[in-house]
């Protein structure tokens, strides 16, 4: 969508070309097309979500043979080059690859996060297929992922079980052997959630005996109060405290000082 | 060419040429050195040839001061048209940015239009400046030691000996109250290595969740958790803040397999569910990362690492002793609980420990 | 005080006519004498120089940071009560933490203006330490440490170590997180020092870690002794200055003997008053537009919690990236005591450092044995194994310092934590030879073009062909006055030990000569007239 939008500013800048017109009736063509496919599409999710759930398993099957299995074994058994997947649950699926470090691209000290490769109604699939194998956490419920807890106290638990990892501000921050906490912010609600049952890679699994879904729920307020707050004391330099600080001042502050010594005692001509 | 420094008579006199006579130790005094063909002629400027130009520059000196002023009148003027909404962060946020625009201009305004004024338009012959030798001339020296010793003469400071020691020791003495009274800053009738060596844990103490407090069930932590874990009851306590410094612990659970504990603490775990002292042995950071696959912990202030599986051995950084372990067990109601407090002092070393 | 300025009539306040200016400075003046003031420093000659005014910024940082400390001491109240924050700051509502703690986060979200004179305080301060850092490393690499400036140099050193302190101390009163855990640090520092440390720390805290009254006592440094302390060393080192008379660059026209430059009135009191306001500015401007320390985002102390990329100001980054480095398991118990040698190293390293380059002016003028005045800079080119040594020098601190950010130059260049450690262990340890080495070679090949320049002229770039075919480029010689700055430089030899009168050679004199062929071995120098003369006719 985004795409088609700025073709046509640029089409405009080109009105005087005689084939302005077509190109002009084609956009609209696109536009109106690529809307319906989309709305189409979604639709095409929730039917298929609601109803044909068997198929969906087997869709998922299908998909886990073909992209996962070499790694994680034809039966979830897993292998030497990935862990079993027996009792991930649907929410570890949907995480893993619903942020793309699933499939991994490259053996590494972790998965990075990078583009995702599935539809999501294949992720769906997928994960439904893993869950169906042997029970594990769920996707988590709507409930939970609005964001409209109480910050103080999620903020407080953030700190308290997070912070040390993913840095207060949710900038990340390094683990051993060239693991890296990821910074937390664009993260969806869900991805977060799903992040805290079922502990992805290095990090710990914080299930509802510990952190309650209503503790998740306040975390997750927490998280996305701090992104889309204002900053208000102006650029936040990265959130990384006082390195970040420190070498934005001896570049740019004592860059500018020192370029104006400069002016101040050269000679006017 | 004098090749050492050892004299230094005082010999000169008053004079600037005396520079010459002070030793040069080992530097080469060349009497063939190039000379120096004195300042070069003076460049006028364009603002000296061009009147145009200089009331260009005079333009820009008052517009500078000019704007100045407006940004100071701007400064206070958003004072007023930004005022701080409570709860509303945009509104601090403008109030901080356009307070400091003004300001800002402000400054910037005066500071760069005096440069300006003082680079383009004022008098621009270099003066010069002679130096004088930084001691003394010789009759002002003379005169400084005849001072001291009239000085010495009238009050038999070097003859009265027994005096001046005195005053002296006196000197000396007179600070020591001063040292003694700073004991006052710690309270008295405690020892800070006994406090050190003690925690709030004691036998059957709950571990609980920090920061609720609320207690933990062996069967909550599962396999990869990591809890925060503080004593229950710490909220009450009455140095809470203090007790809670020495008391955090880390509770992980990791496969019975995967654990290699000492013989002699075998029994300080539960169905592998192991507590460590979660402040860093190194200089007592919350040592908080916990890696649920390599095991590992690692501090984020100096990056020590410790080894869970294998009893919190040290495997990288400058801490030098493992984490200690606080021995649990599972109370009846199938709570975890402490066995004992910490068998030896939690945190950074200190010199009494050992 | 001889000027050569065109005299014009100081407007001295003797004339009674001449409107009410006259007659004010006239009621001034004879009650205070201010006219020999304006007389004896009116026309004080300063010479410029860009580098001159890193001093100046540093004073004028410090300025600023007085200014706008005073007005946050009218809000900031120095208690580690517990009190229940009920600010505007939604995600810490309702949460425990000191007043300092509360009273800080107010002073952000709820004074006007009071988040802006926080950052400007917190960016003023680390530009205060970082313009007195490049001022020292002006001071050392020009040589203006020497005679008669040596405890001119002790006392400029006092006040980095000050600022320093007070730095810290002012990032400590927030209470929050961040500088929680860095007195937890601290704490953990001093606990490590044999014999004294566990009291120290005791008494420091008033107690055990953290207590109720580290805050109240390090306000009190802050804002009482140690700003006393900084004022008085500054007031010294001005004194000094207006003895010693400004160190100026070699140039035309410019000796031991004098000084040239700008009049204090009315240029360079426009210029340097100017510069005050410019600084302010940037400052101001730094405040307006980039957070600094946003203790909201750390929330209150708590000795739980930690903050991935926990750090200290840069000016305390040397001192943790000295922590840091050191490898495990260095601590023994000995005597029935703990030997922290995990803490005793790093804090004897930076020790022996800081007071290495505290003693440097001595050792050097021992060295040299030079007794003479020196006024003229040196380019640092021609005191090639200083400017080495310098440049060693930072490299050490430098490695330090980057040690600091290990965890952070790990994720953001995507290598691993423990490689980066590794890395500038090595920078630490051989870092400073090779800085040492390859600076000397540089300094000493510039010294050859400098030469070889004044021998031979410039390459101007104009290539002609001689009759026989072959092509060369043609040099043009150099002006005087440029090649006065080539050539006006000292020039030492090492020194040859000769016995004392009873026939014996000192250990003193045998170290002092090893450390004078050290310097000075590899000397290249100035060319001479004879030289210069010589060389004409053959490029």
């Amino acid at each position: 969508m985004f795409r088609t939008s700025r073709k046509a500013g640029s089409r405009k800048a080109g009105r005087r070309s005689p084939l302005a017109s077509v190109s002009l009736i084609a956009l609209g063509l696109m536009l109106s097309g690529g809307a319906y496919a989309l709305v189409s599409s979604s639709t095409a999710v929730a039917d298929t979500a609601s109803t044909a759930t068997q198929a969906t398993v087997e869709e998922g099957e299908k998909l886990f043979q073909a992209n996962c299995a070499t790694c994680h074994g034809l039966d979830l058994q897993g292998s030497d080059a990935g862990p079993t997947l027996i009792g991930a649950g649907e929410a570890s699926v949907d995480f893993q690859v619903g942020t793309g470090r699933m499939p991994l691209q490259a053996n590494g000290a972790q998965a990075p996060e990078k583009p995702v490769q599935f539809t999501e109604e294949q992720i769906s699939a997928l994960a439904q297929y893993v869950g169906s194998v042997a029970p594990g956490p769920a996707i988590p419920e709507d409930q939970y992922l609005d964001a409209e807890g109480d910050a103080s106290r999620g903020a407080e638990l953030f700190r308290v079980n997070c912070a040390m990892c993913h840095n207060v501000a949710g900038a990340g921050g390094a683990l051993t052997e060239g693991k890296y906490a990821p910074a937390l912010t664009g993260v969806t609600p869900t991805h977060i959630y799903e992040a805290m049952v079922t502990g992805p890679q290095n990090m710990p699994v914080f299930n509802d005996a510990n952190l309650t879904p209503e503790d998740k729920r306040d975390i997750i307020t927490a998280l996305k109060f701090q992104e889309n707050a204002v900053s208000v004391g102006g650029h936040p330099l990265g959130s990384l405290g006082p390195v970040a600080e420190g070498l934005f001042l001896w570049i740019a502050g004592m860059g500018i000082i020192v370029a104006l010594t400069v002016w101040i005692t050269a000679r006017s001509n | 060419m004098a090749q050492d420094g050892q004299s230094t008579e005082l010999t000169a006199s008053g004079d600037h040429d005396e520079v010459e006579t002070l030793s040069p130790g080992t530097a080469v005094v060349s009497s063939d050195a190039v000379r120096d063909p004195g300042l070069p002629p003076h460049r006028l400027r364009v603002t000296d040839t061009d009147p145009k130009k200089a009331k260009r520059a005079e333009r820009v000196v008052y517009t500078l001061f000019y704007l100045s002023l407006a940004g100071s009148l701007f400064a206070v003027a958003a004072y007023m048209a930004f005022p701080i909404i409570p709860e509303d962060l945009l509104s601090v946020r403008l109030n901080n940015m356009f307070i400091g625009v003004g300001i800002t201009l402000a400054l910037l305004g005066i500071g760069i239009g005096a440069v300006h004024w003082g680079k383009a338009l004022m008098h621009d012959h270099e003066a010069i400046d002679l130096r004088h030798p930084v001691r003394g001339t010789d009759e002002t020296r003379a005169r400084a030691v005849e001072i001291i010793q009239e000085a010495n003469e009238e009050s038999g400071f070097g003859r009265r000996s027994l005096i001046r020691n005195t005053l002296i020791g006196a000197l000396v003495a007179f600070p020591l109250p001063a040292v003694v009274l700073f004991r006052g800053l710690a309270p008295e009738g405690e020892d800070p290595v006994e406090l050190l060596e003690n925690t709030a844990w004691e036998a059957g103490t709950r571990l609980a969740r920090d920061p609720d407090g609320t207690p933990i069930r062996a069967s909550d932590v599962t396999i990869g958790s990591v809890f925060h874990v503080i004593p229950e009851g710490l909220a009450e306590m009455e140095h809470m803040l203090e007790e809670k410094a020495k008391a955090i612990v880390l509770l992980m659970r990791l496969k019975p397999e995967d654990l290699n504990e000492e013989e002699s603490k075998k029994d300080w775990s539960y169905n592998g569910i192991v507590a460590y002292s979660k402040v860093c042995t190194h200089v007592g950071c919350p040592v908080a990362l916990y890696e649920q696959q390599t095991h590992h912990l690692l501090c984020p202030c100096h990056q020590s690492q410790f080894d869970v599986a294998n009893h919190a051995a040290v495997i990288f950084g400058p801490a030098a002793r493992p984490l200690p372990q606080l021995p649990i067990a599972v109370d009846d109601e199938g709570y975890l609980v402490a066995q004992s407090d910490f068998k030896e002092p939690v945190g950074p070393s200190f010199w009494e420990r050992h | 005080m001889s000027t050569t300025t065109e005299d014009r009539p100081a407007p001295v306040a003797e004339k009674r006519s001449g409107g009410v200016t006259a007659a004010a400075s006239n009621y001034l003046d004879e009650r205070t004498s201010i006219s020999a003031v304006v007389k004896e420093f009116g026309r004080k000659v300063f010479p410029d120089h860009w580098s001159f005014l890193l001093g100046e910024v540093a004073l004028y940082s410090f300025v600023v940071i007085l200014l706008s400390g005073t007005f946050l001491t009218f809000f900031f109240q120095a208690s580690m009560v517990e009190v229940e924050y009920d600010g505007s700051y939604v995600p810490l509502k309702g949460v425990e933490m000191s007043a300092a703690m509360a009273s800080s986060l107010d002073i952000s979200f709820d004074i006007r203006g009071g988040l802006l004179m926080r950052q400007i305080h917190h960016w003023a301060a680390l530009l205060f330490v970082a313009a007195i850092g490049l001022h020292m490393m002006r001071i050392f690499f020009t040589g203006a440490f020497r005679k008669p400036r040596e405890i001119n140099w002790v006392i400029g050193f006092v006040l980095f170590i000050l600022a320093m302190a007070e730095g810290f101390t002012g990032y400590s009163l927030p209470d929050d997180l961040l500088s929680g855990n860095g007195l937890r640090i601290i704490d953990g520092m001093v606990k490590g020092i044999p014999l004294v440390g566990t009291w120290i720390s005791f008494l420091l805290f008033g107690g055990e870690f953290p207590g109720t009254a580290i805050v109240g006592r390090l306000y009190t440094l802050h804002i009482l002794l140690l700003p006393a302390l900084v004022l008085l060393f500054i007031a010294l080192h001005l004194v000094f200055v207006v003895v010693h008379k400004h160190t100026q660059f070699g140039g035309p026209g410019k000796t031991q003997q004098n000084v040239v430059g700008y009049p204090v009135m009315p240029v360079y009191a426009a210029k340097a008053g100017g510069f005050f306001f410019i600084v302010f500015g940037v400052i101001a401007f730094l405040a307006s537009f980039f957070t600094i320390n946003p203790i909201w985002n750390y929330g209150p102390y708590d000795p739980s919690p930690v903050s991935a990329g926990t750090q200290p100001d840069w000016y305390i980054g040397f001192a943790d990236g000295a922590l840091r480095l050191i490898p495990p398991h260095l601590e023994f118990v000995l005597l029935d005591r703990t030997w922290s040698f995990n803490i005793i190293i790093p804090l004897a390293a930076l020790g022996l450092f800081i007071v290495l380059a505290l003693i440097y002016p001595f050792i050097e003028a021992w060295i040299t044995g030079d007794k003479r005045e020196h006024h003229i800079l040196d380019r640092p080119r021609n005191a090639a194994t200083r400017t080495a040594i310098g440049a060693a020098g930072l490299t050490f601190y430098a490695g330090l310092w980057a040690a600091a950010s290990s965890d952070i130059i790990a994720t953001h260049f995507m290598v691993t934590m423990e490689g980066v450690i590794h890395t500038l262990q090595a920078v630490v340890i051989v870092g400073p030879f090779i800085a040492y080495f390859l600076t000397k070679r540089i300094c000493l090949a510039l010294q050859k073009k400098d030469r070889e320049i004044v021998l031979h002229g410039y390459e101007s770039g104009r290539i002609i062909r001689l009759p026989g075919g072959e092509y060369i480029e043609k040099h043009e010689p150099i002006d005087e006055y440029q090649r006065w700055k080539l050539v006006s430089y000292h020039d030492y030899k090492p020194l040859m030990i000769r016995p004392n009168s009873r026939g014996k050679i000192s250990v003193g004199q045998k170290a002092r000569a090893s450390l004078s062929r050290w310097f000075f071995e590899d000397r290249i120098a100035p060319p001479s007239r004879g030289e210069i003369e010589a060389s004409h006719g053959d490029h």
